[in-house]
């Protein structure tokens, strides 16, 4: 199961997310931001990071890359893409997913480990998880704040498609308390908190972030 | 040649939390009179000619790249 992992100019997190694709026993395939190409991978990564340098708005140039144009086509078709931190900013500015991540609340920059519920098992990034499950895995933004008008915020609660709320803390002042949401179809998932530095009980909070990567490659070993 | 300006600010029900730091530094300077501050952004564009086709263009271009609809507004002029 081939999973890319594309790097933006910015991108900080690309190699941890390879590494997580990896060990959930993924194949990891490097994308490039300038290729028109997705080199045959099965599902995309947008990673974290501060692509372009955050200029004009966090995502709001990543989206118009080449590599967009066939992610977006793909997207459309079905592929599963997650969206991590800056990647799932790119996801609303690509309107692959509804909403917009403004400037955190309280104005400054946050990294914690954040505990999360999965408020949707069924998506291809989270049918590892038990519905209702607490997870924590590392949140580090300072532009993360869920905004949507309330039709859609609405919606997205009605048709099931928040995907993770946080947990006690609302650490960028998400509407709704909104950390990860999904498109209709389940297959691109967008949310603020990194998985993929929850993957090695080494390093960060334990392994929670692993049934992402572990949901993808079931769900496309499933398809073969 | 023309200059378009094109003004991008937040919506108003949107939070903006870069004018509420500007207006919370004011009273530091000692001005008190100020009740409130949004940031927004301004882009010139020049242009070979603000004609009508340009325009249409420029209002294109203030959509898709330099505003992002759902959380903020954006308006077009010719600068004088």
């Amino acid at each position: 199961m081939k999973i890319g992992v594309v790097t933006f100019p910015g991108s900080l997190d690309d190699t941890d997310a390879q590494r997580a694709v990896r060990l959930a026993g993924g194949e990891a395939v490097a994308l490039w931001h300038g290729d028109h190409d997705l080199k045959g991978v099965d599902a995309v990564i947008l990673p974290g990071g501060f692509s372009y340098g955050d200029y004009l708005r966090c995502g709001a140039i990543a989206r118009f890359a080449p590599v967009m144009t066939e992610v977006i086509a793909a997207a459309n078709g079905g592929m599963p893409v997650l969206g991590i931190c800056n990647g799932f900013q790119i996801l609303c500015e690509s309107h692959l997913l509804p909403g917009a991540l403004i400037r955190n609340d309280h104005r400054t920059f946050v990294c914690r480990d954040q505990e999360l519920t999965v408020e949707n098992t069924s998506t291809a990034w989270t049918s590892a998880f038990e519905l209702d499950q607490q997870i924590t895995i590392p949140l580090k933004n300072g532009e993360g704040g869920f905004v949507a008008d309330e039709a859609t915020l609405d919606r997205l609660e009605g048709e099931g498609n928040v995907v993770f709320r946080y947990v006690d803390v609302n650490p960028n002042g998400s509407m709704r308390d909104i950390a990860g949401i999904t498109n209709e179809r389940g297959n691109v998932v967008g949310l603020m908190p990194h998985p993929e530095h929850a993957v090695e009980d080494l390093c960060g909070p334990g392994t929670d972030g692993l049934g992402f990567f572990t949901s993808a490659v079931q769900s496309l070993v499933g398809q073969a | 040649m023309a200059r378009v300006i094109v003004d991008v600010m937040p919506k108003q029900e949107i939070l903006d939390p870069q004018g509420k730091a500007v207006h919370g530094a004011l009273p530091r300077l000692g001005f008190e009179g100020i009740v409130d501050v949004r940031q927004g952004k301004r882009f010139e564009l020049e242009v070979e000619a603000a004609d009508e086709t340009t325009l249409a263009e420029v209002h294109q271009i203030a959509e898709t790249l330099l505003s992002n609809p759902v959380i903020e507004d954006y308006t077009v002029r010719v600068a004088e």
